[in-house]
């Protein structure tokens, strides 16, 4: 891991030392002029996991309660088979999903309707709907990172021992008072080790998001014009890029990605700790 | 009720209203996710059907334009880039492992050790590419398939060393300490008894790291590019499925585009199958 960092840090070094700490908060990305920004791609990553989060989170944890507390064992075992194995496609199939089928459907129907309403006023969703953007990105990526939280969230809510969610059914409690006051209680330092695990695979995640997200350079505050996250402006600008300083730009923001996805998995594996440390004590 | 006192009064009816829009809600946004997830397996298995022939797997790509032609370049590379990677990274990771379970369980340079592990995990894998692109690539001068094989021996590492950890600490003490005490070396107890004991799932552990790195495209994209020919020497560029993939659906041509989705249904194929052949063995081996 050292290792990774070194090479990032030293082929980064051409950008570091040109621009310094204003890189993050450039928008340019003008290779004429020799001059890098890494505003944009910074922007986009953190809409679109943003919008991936708000969307999958609570979608997650419906699914991961409905097959703990709601259906037959049988159908909990098939539909959380079935849920695993999502876990388990690639990415880039994601992204041809996204790229055929969601990203038309965007351009036809979401787009035209977000701009019907008020909502148009605000410079979140102006500009043509174009299908491509920062929207569609967090979509997919919502739809790539579902099974995976909701795969995690169905464990730790099973494992909330039965015997206390049975003195709470005793009591005459439905199942949603026992969901709410009991099993997501008892669960949710493990919910949100899950959520930040989830955070930092939308953060990273490249080819789903390269295929929709359009590849802009120029900032664009709207949520359905083109934009770039950091790993997508990587996997399209770095084979097309000769040995300079644009290459040591690409590095730099590679860095700071790596940095980023470090802090959420320290967080996330510190607390995911201190949460074992706990239940361990109290077994 | 003298016990219930403190507790706020709120009418069955209520209760049971809230209960029942908490189903409605879980049950519609339940069949939301789990209907899009569908949706997206349907897709590739319609399209992808429909581009799957005999020629699809052992023929040659037709240059752009002309019509039928297989990715049989592809699937051998992307089956010599895993290959190669395996070998590099199931080892390491293995021995890594060893270390992590056997040598240092309670240690302070094992438990950073495993921090750091558990942090790689999550570590993008495009930047495992970039890594492997500044160290190989510009040192050879030019894209090749070895470095993208280390770029996803890099990914397994971690993983691997984790899943070999987590296994060798479900074998019993007991084992262990029988075999120390009639006198075996601890390399050999370590290789010759509780590994063996814990064959099976060191071997499913392997084979799911290296399922999951064969889907992998970002690293690839940055270290093999692609190559439009038969090329089986890993010191050059390589045709892989995860970049045709990419590089055909970008392509305006339908019928490039028809072979994305064979080459995607390929991958699902592939992955799912190995999964489930995975989840078989594990429920064989607990009936034993």
């Amino acid at each position: 891991m050292a290792a990774i960092g070194w090479v990032l840090a030293r082929d980064a070094w051409p950008s570091i030392s040109k621009f310094g700490i204003s890189f993050l908060w450039r928008s340019v990305w003008d290779t004429n002029k020799g001059s890098f920004g890494g505003l944009t791609p910074i922007y986009g990553t953190i809409c679109t996991t943003l919008i991936a989060i708000v969307i999958a989170v609570p979608l997650a944890l419906a699914i991961a309660l409905l097959l703990v507390e709601m259906v037959h064992p049988l159908v909990r075992k098939i539909v959380g088979t079935a849920i695993e194995l999502l876990a388990a496609i690639p990415s880039i199939v994601y992204g041809m999903w996204g790229l055929f089928v969601l990203v038309p459907l965007i351009q036809k129907y979401v787009d035209p309707a977000i701009q019907r309403t008020p909502l148009r006023g605000l410079p979140l969703f102006s500009g043509a709907p174009l299908g491509y953007g920062i929207l569609t990105a967090g979509l997919i990526l919502a739809l790539m990172i579902l099974p995976f939280i909701a795969a995690v969230s169905r464990d730790v809510l099973s494992m909330v021992p039965q015997v206390i969610k049975e003195a709470g059914y005793g009591m005459g409690s439905t199942t949603w008072e026992v969901t709410r006051s009991i099993s997501l209680r008892y669960g949710l330092s493990g919910i949100v080790g899950a959520f930040f695990l989830g955070v930092g695979r939308a953060v990273g995640e490249t080819m789903a998001v390269t295929y929709v997200i359009g590849g802009a350079s120029n900032l664009s505050t709207s949520w359905l014009q083109p934009g770039q996250t950091i790993a997508s402006k990587i996997a399209l600008g770095f084979p097309e890029t000769g040995p300079g300083l644009e290459r040591g730009a690409l590095v730099e923001l590679g860095l700071i990605l790596f940095a980023m996805t470090i802090i959420f998995q320290l967080i996330a594996q510190t607390w995911l700790r201190r949460v074992r440390k706990r239940v361990g004590g109290r077994a | 009720m003298s016990g219930m006192e403190g507790v706020p009064r709120r009418s069955v009816a209520r209760r049971k209203l809230g209960d029942g829009l908490v189903r409605i809600i879980a049950w519609v946004s339940a069949s939301i996710g789990i209907f899009a997830m569908g949706w997206i397996l349907y897709t590739c298995i319609r399209r992808g059907a429909a581009s799957w022939n005999l020629d699809f797997f052992t023929k040659m790509p037709t240059p752009t334009g002309v019509a039928g032609g297989g990715i049989l370049n592809a699937i051998v590379g992307t089956l010599i880039i895993t290959a190669i990677a395996a070998a590099i990274g199931l080892p390491l990771g293995f021995f890594a492992g060893i270390y992590l379970a056997e040598f240092g369980r309670t240690g302070r340079v094992a438990s950073v050790i495993r921090l750091i592990c558990n942090v790689m995990v999550g570590i993008p894998s495009i930047l495992t590419g970039v890594f492997a692109y500044g160290l190989i690539v510009i040192a050879m001068g030019h894209f090749s398939a070895l470095a993208g094989s280390v770029a996803l021996a890099v990914i397994m590492l971690p993983v691997v060393a984790r899943t070999t950890e987590d296994i060798l600490n479900l074998v019993p003490n007991e084992l262990r300490e029988s075999a120390l005490a009639v006198g075996a070396p601890r390399w050999k107890a370590i290789l010759g008894v509780i590994c063996r004991a814990a064959r099976a799932g060191l071997i499913t552990g392997g084979i799911l790291a290296v399922v999951r790195v064969s889907g992998e495209t970002a690293p690839l994209l940055l270290t093999v590019l692609n190559n439009q020919f038969w090329s089986v020497d890993p010191t050059q560029p390589m045709a892989n499925l995860t970049v045709t993939i990419y590089q055909y659906a970008n392509t305006p041509y339908p019928d490039l585009q028809l072979k994305a989705w064979g080459a995607s249904l390929l991958i699902i194929v592939g992955v799912l199958g190995a999964n489930l052949l995975v989840r078989l063995i594990a429920q064989r081996g607990r009936q034993w």
